[in-house]
């Protein structure tokens, strides 16, 4: 009986470490471990632990930057390419899905509600890489109805990052 | 030509605070790194925001009551019941006020006569002394000691207490410390106001930034204390409205009656489109302080780990978003650390002492910035400290 008072114990506490460690990394990325256990009021050896075990389970599926390339003077495009398809017996959309993925110019896929069935987002260097890749690539999957690309013109706010917001700080010290 | 200027106003010093500021931006340095600032880094809450833009395109730019819109007042009542379990009736013991500073000038105003005592706690917030002295009031300070974690004692408010006695003056969670008081710690002081017979201006600026497992509790949900005292609350720390400068007082009614009369004759009533943006606060603003208090916590604790690592005596305040790290074992004043810093790793702090005597020794450090903000200035402390351990 007491054993398993226990175990109910650890699991909150390991949740509760879960909860905090993620909610810290989600916009934290580059902080240090030792920061980390800090942080979440735990140890360097738990954090790590803690971090490896959910890399494991793909909870955490990566470290990423965001970077703005138009300030980098690097030359991109973006689409959002609608895909109309028709499902495959017995695997649905996933195996077309699948397939779409391997591309690397492929950012994203979704199944998705409404006109069409996948919106893909599509990273290259120009508008034209893009545009062939959709008529050569993309349109001749089998399965695949039909496609429309719509080319970002402008970034206004990416993974929660506003790009027009003011980065200055503009508070003056009074109180 | 005579001297135009009133005498009480001229003795009153310049607050230290903007002293040392005045310093930093006399500098004009972009390099310098500030851990000065006071006020929430993050933007008000576009819901809040957008109610003060609806109020605008409604046309709803005219005074509103004195004591403000009873909508608010409903509001501000079922929040402070809800919270803090005080209960107030929002038609004559809530006042809507300029910012919680109006409050506490209104409250010194309305309730001391010339010549009363009233005992301010140091290290506390620049305002409250010079408003006392404005009220014509004679403070009377208490400097509390880091080693109660700046909690006002029992004997130290007995020691301070005379017959012109009238008023005690809390304010925890506390800036410039981030100290607060427990529910044992309020009975004790408790216990002594209402045996002596005296009132209680309780200023819960921050009373939603309280860290930990202990709730916020206010002094007048305590027994026997609501019919003393005036609590002071408003939207700037929680709901990161400074710039909106919306405030309130809550207290028994004859107080809240002769402080809306300072009120409506020096302030009239508090900004019309502010209000209207505090009702949606109040409804709907739960979530946005859950994601603020999480993120000042994140800090404090990274703070308070860094000074731990560097050697420096932090206690682990619990409230704000302040810490007040002990610089004593460098052998130079809270200025003199403070200049040297700035001038030496361009980093600028408040020194203690801008809080009173017994904030010499101290450091306040705002976190009142991004984490990666406060990791460059920790790099920086460490660099400043390393070259005075070596000398």
């Amino acid at each position: 009986m007491k054993k398993e008072k226990l175990c109910v114990l650890n699991t909150v506490k390991e949740n509760v470490m879960r909860e905090r460690l993620l909610s810290a990394i989600e916009n934290h990325a580059r902080i240090s471990t030792d920061d980390l256990a800090a942080i979440t009021c735990s140890t360097p050896e738990a954090v790590e632990s803690e971090l490896s075990k959910l890399e494991a389970e793909k909870v955490i599926c990566g470290y990423h930057t965001l970077i703005n390339w138009d300030k980098a003077g690097e030359e991109t495009a973006d689409a959002f390419i609608e895909v109309k398809a028709t499902p495959q017996k017995g695997v649905g959309f996933d195996q077309m899905a699948a397939q779409i993925s391997r591309y690397p110019q492929v950012e994203s896929i979704f199944l998705i509600s409404g006109s069409c069935d996948f919106i893909v987002f599509i990273s290259g260097k120009s508008m034209r890489e893009i545009a062939m890749f959709v008529s050569e690539e993309l349109s001749t999957i089998d399965g695949v109805i039909s496609t429309t690309t719509q080319f970002i013109l402008k970034k206004y706010k990416q993974d929660g990052f506003d790009y027009q917001g003011y980065s200055r700080d503009e508070r003056i010290v009074t109180t | 030509m005579r001297n135009p200027l009133n005498s009480y106003i001229e003795a009153i010093p310049p607050s230290g605070i903007r002293k040392f500021f005045d310093l930093v931006s006399e500098m004009n340095d972009p390099d310098v790194i500030s851990l000065g600032v006071g006020e929430p880094d993050f933007d008000t809450p576009w819901h809040i925001r957008k109610e003060g833009i609806n109020a605008l395109n409604k046309g709803k730019t005219f005074y509103t009551a004195n004591a403000g819109l009873l909508e608010l007042r409903k509001e501000i009542a079922k929040f402070m019941k809800r919270k803090y379990d005080l209960s107030y009736d929002p038609k004559d013991e809530i006042l809507v006020t300029v910012g919680g500073s109006e409050a506490i000038d209104a409250c010194f105003r309305a309730m001391l006569d010339r010549g009363d005592e009233i005992i301010i706690p140091e290290p506390c917030f620049v305002s409250y002394k010079p408003c006392a002295i404005m009220a014509g009031a004679v403070p009377v300070v208490i400097d509390l000691k880091a080693e109660n974690e700046f909690r006002l004692q029992p004997e130290e408010l007995e020691a301070a207490i005379t017959d012109k006695t009238k008023m005690v003056f809390l304010s925890y969670p506390n800036n410039p410390t981030g100290a607060i008081m427990e529910r044992e710690d309020l009975e004790k002081i408790a216990k002594v106001i209402i045996e002596h017979d005296l009132f209680v201006i309780s200023d819960e600026i921050y009373a939603e930034l309280t860290y930990g497992d202990e709730r916020f509790v206010s002094i007048a949900s305590l027994p026997g204390m609501r019919e003393r005292t005036v609590v002071v609350n408003g939207f700037s720390k929680a709901f990161a409205m400074t710039g909106w400068r919306l405030g309130y007082a809550a207290g028994p009614e004859p107080i809240m009656e002769q402080m809306k009369k300072v009120h409506q004759f020096a302030i009239m009533c508090s900004p019309t489109l502010s209000q209207y943006a505090g009702v949606s606060a109040l409804r709907y603003g739960e979530e946005d302080i859950k994601i603020m208090r999480s993120e000042y916590d994140r800090r404090r604790r990274y703070l308070l780990n860094k000074f731990n690592n560097m050697g420096i005596p932090c206690f682990e305040a619990k409230g704000a978003f302040y810490l007040f790290p002990c610089i004593k074992k460098f052998g130079m004043s809270s200025d003199e650390f403070a200049n040297a810093i700035l001038n030496e790793q361009k980093l600028a702090v408040v020194p203690g002492s801008a809080f009173g005597n017994s904030g010499e020794g101290f450091l306040r450090i705002s976190y009142a910035y991004s984490l990666e903000d406060l990791q460059k200035a920790m790099e920086r402390l460490e660099k400043f400290i390393e070259t005075r351990q070596s000398k």
